[in-house]
């Protein structure tokens, strides 16, 4: 790689270029008040319609993606995202509709918003669904807020806590915290099943709710979640289902017919919407009876000779309220409908009967390979979890190297250090999209680094060697934080452009 | 079976490797009783054409009315570039760069985002985006507290002339963290937020004061006077502004004596079409002292080990993956894609173009408004306005809008919805996507609708 390939678009940028034909003609000066105005240009970069385009498009080629490399980032759900989905969510009528136009002129997008709740509600299992939070975090946000609501309006106004496994994404306790709740931790059993003895001693009247994944984090089923259930709602409780892996049950068992309250589903994850570099997401949430009243606005409703229409605070004088400013991330929830729509009602349950069917089988032949699953007794779901807690002991090689190396070989890292109760551990989930050769090259390359790791140590350590860039020092980075460029606007321009190419 | 590649071979093959004789004993863990009965409800499955077919006539029932709708989400010219690049599998198929080694285009990306947005609102750093403008708005009510920690009141002062949906999410998502939210109360003639309106809290515990620049009705508010009166108190100021406004407004980072603490705004009109309201994202942007408290995922530059300059995520420390319930948030995703199109859009646009679609913008409006005052239509408002301006229909202003709909122009946003004193008031908009002839078809169905 030419060291020009780090240049930022500032340093290509030239006083005087510009991407003529993207700016409108000439008006008159404003009159707005002196005072008012801005003094100097913001100083955004000066450059050609070809230097932008160049410029992006060398940068995307640095980006591992699913487009280009199989990406087992186990709990993310990294499916391929059908092209269709993007397409059809871009249609001209879809991308003009003004978040406040009239029902008249709304009900082709409305009908199919209205649909999609329809088809999310019989998934899960649940009353009813609201497609208004922006991802998963906000999903949760909603959930347990609605919890808070509903023993609000009943004046039971001591429960306190909400229960969360050690296992638990990061994101549950944070929620519960954003939501005015102390969190509670239990811990994990040694099959990976909640502790069943702990959450009975956990509970009481000072319970507001449990926040579980299932399968759980550590990618197994939660085999006595009626029981679970039963204990919390016994105590007065309510139960969250945090839908981050329902890309493993889909069409098998529904949340709501395991006693949970309310679910948020991730569709950038199960019903494949892109990840986008990191967004935009979708929390749709589903509830039970209990929490009905309580659901966000706005969501879809039918309304007699009108036809379809957004619910308001009218409707739901008891909702949480709003958490956007408008209905929610239409854009990605229109993709989602396509998928689903796409796959039909036979083609969910083959969702989850593939993506498990992948994750046991690349288990059982890492397993052979020669590493260690962290719940070999178990079934894997649509995800499991290796441990290198014996290597990282015998020759040094931890999770980390593994993934770094793993880069090198073409292969998107699994999650690593995730769950945190695992030692040394490789979150892997392969979903149903990847066939058995990319498999079976991925255990390859697995089989090569722990080969590797007994001869070679070093030259994993320093791994990855075939990238844009090696390993980074990130505690400098931090210490040194530059999150901006600093040159000024017009030193910018007189950098030297770098010749691409 | 669409996208999955399984043969019949491959399905026996690995199963043999598992042990298993069906697909179905692999969930042999999940009980019995609480198998999904099938799922009626969803329709069989469709194959592309099928339901390009469908979506095609969707969208085409949602017309093309001309719009005159602003109220937070805005009609702007996207670049064909934007979206054609953003939609590259590479930048759309990726996640999160948790892996920086193999992510440097996002990363890269995510850090000029930073600088422009920076530069543009006139401040110090900037985060990686959040989901809206009104939620990030929420989140910089909580970062204030954060950063005012000297204020035992946790009392935040907001205008009444801010998005009236910001402050119902800002209700919504801080609810619950005991913080009191204080609505400032608007001129009715000028329509902005008068300095005189703060004289209460003149001598009280205020924690964090929130100015919108321009405000709901499109007025321009005397930003310096507002901000110097909490200055003069050391109140930390949230800035609420309108990216493409900055192209010619004062940036929040020199407003007052030394600028405001935190700005942030719905970031839509830098390359995100309209879209029903979304997908689109929040930026927020901060000064150096606050960054820690900042929420949402930062780019820092680095160092790799031969010393070859790149991009990590930085300041991981604050974020829920490592910190969990101490965490400045619960956020995780942002609005990656969203982003990735702003910062090809502003790089697209150059100072330049952004300017030019700023001055359209207040040319198209204040000519709107020109030619409806000939016909006896007046601003409710006397202030100076940007891109925006609330229109007095008369009192039967929704039959009125609801007919200029049917005749294909979309007049505005009824401010009565959320304020009973403007009933009858209609919020347009009128930006560099319109002609003179748009312009010609409101006044002629305005006139046709009376």
């Amino acid at each position: 790689m030419s060291t020009t390939d780090a240049h930022l678009i500032f340093e290509r940028s030239r006083a005087g270029r510009s991407a003529v034909a993207q700016a409108p003609r000439d008006h008159a000066a404003t009159r707005i008040p002196a005072n008012l105005q801005r003094k100097s240009a913001p100083g955004l970069p000066a450059a050609s319609e070809l230097d932008v385009v160049r410029h992006y498009t060398r940068l995307s080629q640095k980006n591992f993606s699913i487009d280009t490399e199989f990406y087992p980032l186990g709990s993310c759900t990294m499916k391929y995202n059908p092209r269709a989905c993007n397409s059809l969510a871009m249609l001209p009528g879809f991308l003009n509709r003004h978040p406040h136009a009239p029902a008249s002129h709304s009900q082709g997008f409305l009908h199919t918003m209205f649909e999609l709740q329809e088809m999310l509600k019989e998934v899960t299992g649940m009353k009813a669904v609201s497609l208004a939070p922006m991802a998963g975090a906000q999903g949760e946000f909603t959930g347990v807020a609605m919890i808070r609501a509903y023993h609000d309006a009943r004046g039971d106004t001591e429960r306190r806590e909400i229960i969360v496994p050690d296992a638990a994404h990061g994101t549950n306790p944070a929620t519960a915290i954003m939501c005015g709740y102390e969190v509670r931790e239990i811990p994990t059993d040694a099959s990976g099943d909640v502790n069943i003895e702990a959450l009975k001693e956990a509970v009481g009247p000072q319970t507001a709710g449990i926040m579980l994944t299932n399968p759980s984090t550590v990618g197994v089923f939660e085999r006595r979640i009626s029981e679970i259930a039963k204990i919390v709602h016994d105590a007065g409780g309510l139960l969250y289902y945090d839908g981050a892996n329902l890309n493993a049950i889909l069409g098998k068992v529904r949340p709501g017919d395991m006693g949970f309250d309310v679910i948020h589903m991730n569709l950038h994850k199960t019903f494949s919407t892109p990840h986008g570099g990191g967004g935009p997401g979708s929390g749709a949430v589903g509830v039970g009876e209990r929490l009905l009243p309580h659901l966000p606005v706005p969501h879809v409703i039918e309304d007699g000779a009108e036809g379809y229409r957004f619910a308001t605070e009218a409707d739901y004088p008891e909702t949480i309220g709003r958490l956007a400013a408008f209905a929610g991330n239409a854009g990605v929830l229109l993709r989602a409908y396509v998928y689903m729509r796409m796959l039909g009602r036979e083609g969910m349950q083959r969702v989850s009967e593939f993506a498990t069917l992948n994750a046991n089988y690349l288990a059982r032949e890492l397993e052979r390979a020669g590493f260690d699953l962290a719940y070999p007794e178990r079934r894997a779901t649509h995800e499991f979890i290796v441990t290198l807690k014996k290597q990282a002991k015998s020759t040094g090689l931890t999770a980390g190297d593994v993934a770094k190396r793993l880069l090198d070989h073409g292969y998107h890292a699994p999650t690593t250090y995730f769950p945190l109760l695992v030692p040394e551990c490789l979150l892997v989930e392969p979903t149903e999209t990847e066939s058995k050769e990319t498999l079976d090259g991925f255990v390859a390359a697995m089989a090569a680094i722990l080969e590797e790791a007994g001869r070679d140590i070093d030259t994993i350590k320093a791994a990855p060697h075939h990238l844009p860039n090696r390993r980074f020092n990130e505690v400098a980075a931090a210490k040194a934080l530059n999150v901006v460029f600093e040159a000024p606007a017009e030193a910018d321009t007189l950098a030297r452009t770098g010749t691409s190419g | 079976m669409p996208f999955i590649p399984h043969t019949e071979e491959d399905i026996r093959a690995m199963l043999d490797r598992i042990g298993a004789e069906s697909v179905e004993d692999l969930f042999d863990e999940i009980p019995a009783d609480l198998r999904s009965p099938p799922l009626t409800g969803i329709p069989e499955g469709e194959n592309e054409m099928g339901i390009t077919r469908l979506m095609q006539e969707r969208a085409a029932k949602d017309g093309m009315a001309s719009n005159f709708i602003g109220a937070g989400a805005y009609e702007h010219h996207i670049p064909a570039a934007v979206w054609q690049i953003a939609t590259r599998g590479e930048f759309y198929s990726a996640y999160t760069p948790y892996q920086a080694e193999a992510s440097q285009g996002t990363l890269q990306l995510i850090y000029e985002y930073q600088t422009m947005i920076s530069r543009l609102t006139g401040m110090e750093v900037s985060n990686a985006s959040l989901y809206d403008g009104a939620s990030a708005l929420a989140e910089a009510v909580l970062m204030a507290v954060r950063v005012n920690r000297r204020s035992k009141s946790k009392r935040v002062l907001l205008p009444g002339a801010l998005h009236p949906d910001y402050r119902k999410v800002v209700r919504t998502l801080i609810g619950n963290q005991g913080i009191e939210l204080v609505e400032l109360p608007f001129d009715e003639t000028t329509g902005q937020t008068p300095v005189d309106a703060l004289a209460p809290y003149a001598d009280e515990d205020v924690t964090a004061m929130v100015i919108s620049q321009p405000n709901f009705f499109g007025i321009l508010e005397d930003v310096d006077a507002l901000t110097g009166w909490a200055e003069e108190r050391g109140i930390p100021v949230i800035a609420v502004v309108n990216p493409v406004s900055l192209a010619l407004l004062k940036p929040p980072g020199e407003w007052g004596t030394n600028g405001v603490d935190i700005v942030v705004g719905e970031g839509q009109p830098l390359g995100a079409p309209l879209s029903s309201g979304g997908p689109y994202f929040g930026f927020m942007t901060t000064l150096k002292k606050h960054i820690r408290q900042m929420p949402g995922r930062i780019v820092g530059r680095a160092e790799d080990a031969d010393g070859k300059p790149g991009f990590v995520l930085t300041l991981q420390a604050r974020e829920q993956h490592i910190r969990r319930s101490k965490a400045t948030s619960n956020i995780c995703t942002n609005q990656g894609l969203v982003v990735t199109a702003a910062t090809i859009h502003m790089s697209l646009l150059g100072d330049e173009g952004l300017t030019r679609v700023a001055e359209a913008c207040y040319a198209n409006t204040h000519a709107l408004v020109e030619k409806l005052a000939a016909k006896g239509i007046k601003p409710r408002f006397t202030g100076e306005y940007f891109h925006e301006v609330a229109l007095d229909f008369g009192g039967d202003a929704a039959n009125r809008v609801q007919t200029m709909a049917d005749a294909g122009v979309l007049a505005g946003f009824e401010l009565g919805r959320d304020y009973a004193q403007l009933d009858g008031c209609v919020l347009a908009c009128a930006t560099e996507t319109k002609t003179e002839s748009d312009l010609e078809q409101y006044v002629t169905t305005w006139e046709q609708a009376a």
